[in-house]
């Protein structure tokens, strides 16, 4: 085969997945804004999004915040800067490794079990049952996953924020010596309100990405069990890249001076 | 077509075509569904009957062709018009397609809470009615359908077609997976229920117990065209050799079956 076929081909089916991908979202979105709402089913999702997130959420937080503080410290203390560790460990925390590791996190938990709930209701034709008992799929199954989403991830974010502080303060006092209320006094006063709220910006969009992507391979998976298998790799994988690259985006927005 | 809704069938298809990629599934199906009537397409499998029915639902846009519901022009509708005319509608999976997170309560009153038709503190009395209907127990309401076994599951979703008393009921492959006898429990029940509500029916299948059963009228479907089409007693006496073989269930005739997909 010629291969400018075969590259010309990939570009065209990677723009016609964008396109559905697109398409997908739009209409998710105007379904998430616009009543009816499912609070019930909205209640469940903030409850699997948010609360059974907490362990996952929590461990990655306090083990990424001690290991910061003792990363920070070997490099600090060769220039006398061990000072410095509160505030790197603080401003690491709320405005990357929080949002960041806590996305990656419960992209894997979430965004799998969506594809594998809503890919297997793909397969067993209950989203087709959903039509034809005048409730739209697009509504009851994808909207309140995405405001779930969006709402949730935030606070889990908000939660880790506080854990990752509180493992770089275990492992500065307890290991490393500091004066207890010197660490504090150091966290809080480099600390401002933009590096919080754009932690937040972030989680806020990361959930979103999260819940649209497990949301649109598990509605679009085919063939059996085989598909949905595939719709949750792609699903985790594809979250977690398009983490990544909005990170870049969003940090670039916020702090590129 | 006739202006007097006497006459008017409840579903019109003319000239219905649908390909995925380069396959032609259905060529131009043309098929009329009187009121109450129950009409079975029989058909070998991958011969575009249950493209038919979706396209009918909506769930899949055929490529040309017209399908009228109750002579309202369906294809091409928009999406809150579609839903409405949903509303006239029932189906039974062929995997019954129950919600599984939900109890088979609320998988039964789903349409009607949906349609806001009963309000929730009634619909589980309303469930365990149409249970009834379908022969099942009250104490069956509050089980989860990964609970049932493949004959209760095709029943709860039976109930579950019929609950909001549609005017067309569709059965996609109603006895698939069964055991003859609980196969025959469904057909009776089939003829039953649909009876009682006063629906017409569309059902595909390739059980041809079931077909004589549940049908009024047969229609062939054979490569994306419907070839023959008659009321059940005519069936033995078609004439037809593509439908001679089918109902005899014959690997030697004029019907090939591709080996190789």
């Amino acid at each position: 085969m010629n291969p400018l076929q075969a590259i010309g081909r990939v570009f065209l089916k990677f723009l016609a997945t964008t396109g559905r991908l697109m398409t997908f979202m739009a209409l998710g979105i105007s379904h998430a804004v616009r009543p009816p709402f499912y609070p019930r089913i909205i209640l469940r999702q903030m409850i699997d999004i948010g609360y059974y997130s907490l362990p996952v959420v929590g461990l990655t937080a306090v083990f990424a915040g001690m290991v910061l503080a003792l990363q920070s410290y070997t490099g600090f203390s060769r220039f006398s800067a061990e000072g410095a560790i509160a505030n790197v460990v603080v401003l690491s925390i709320t405005r990357e490794l929080g949002p960041v590791l806590a996305g990656l996190m419960v992209a894997g938990r979430i965004g799998a079990s969506l594809a594998a709930e809503i890919g297997t209701m793909r397969v067993t034709e209950q989203i087709d049952a959903l039509t034809t008992l005048s409730t739209n799929p697009m509504k009851y199954l994808v909207a309140p996953r995405l405001i779930a989403g969006i709402a949730m991830f935030p606070l889990l974010v908000l939660v880790a924020d506080v854990i990752g502080v509180f493992g770089g303060y275990l492992v500065a006092v307890y290991k490393l010596g500091f004066n207890p209320a010197n660490y504090l006094q150091n966290t809080w006063d480099f600390l401002t309100a933009e590096d919080v709220n754009s932690g937040l910006v972030k989680a806020a969009v990361f959930g979103f990405i999260v819940t649209l992507m497990g949301c649109y391979h598990g509605y679009n998976s085919k063939g059996g069990a085989q598909g949905v298998g595939a719709a949750t790799t792609n699903a985790v994988v594809s979250a977690c890249i398009l983490i990544l690259c909005s990170d870049y985006i969003l940090t670039e927005m916020f702090f590129a001076k | 077509m006739s202006d007097q809704p006497n006459n008017q069938p409840k579903i019109q298809l003319r000239d219905v075509a649908k390909s995925f990629g380069r396959k032609v599934v259905l060529d131009g199906v043309d098929l009329d569904v009187g009121v109450g009537e129950s009409v079975v397409i029989i058909g070998g499998s991958g011969t575009g009957k249950s493209v038919t029915l979706k396209s009918i639902l909506g769930l899949l846009t055929p490529d040309r062709g017209s399908i009228k519901v109750d002579g309202e022009e369906v294809v091409g509708m928009s999406t809150s018009d579609r839903e409405e005319v949903n509303h006239k509608f029932g189906m039974l999976f062929q995997g019954a397609a129950l919600f599984d997170s939900l109890p088979v309560w609320e998988n039964v009153s789903f349409g009607l809470l949906a349609q806001k038709r009963c309000v929730h503190t009634e619909a589980k009395d309303i469930a365990i009615q149409k249970l009834a209907m379908v022969g099942m127990d009250a104490d069956v309401a509050d089980l989860m359908p990964a609970e049932l076994s493949g004959g209760m599951q095709k029943r709860v979703g039976l109930a579950r077609a019929i609950a909001a008393d549609p005017e067309i009921i569709f059965f996609d492959e109603p006895t698939t997976g069964l055991d003859p006898i609980m196969a025959d429990v469904i057909n009776d029940l089939i003829v039953k229920v649909t009876r009682e509500v006063g629906a017409t029916a569309l059902s595909i299948t390739h059980d041809m117990a079931s077909a004589r059963k549940i049908a009024n009228r047969i229609a062939m479907l054979y490569e994306g065209k419907i070839i023959w089409q008659g009321p059940v007693d005519d069936i033995d006496t078609s004439g037809n050799a593509h439908v001679d073989q089918f109902i005899h269930g014959r690997a030697e005739g004029p019907i090939q079956m591709a080996v190789r997909a």
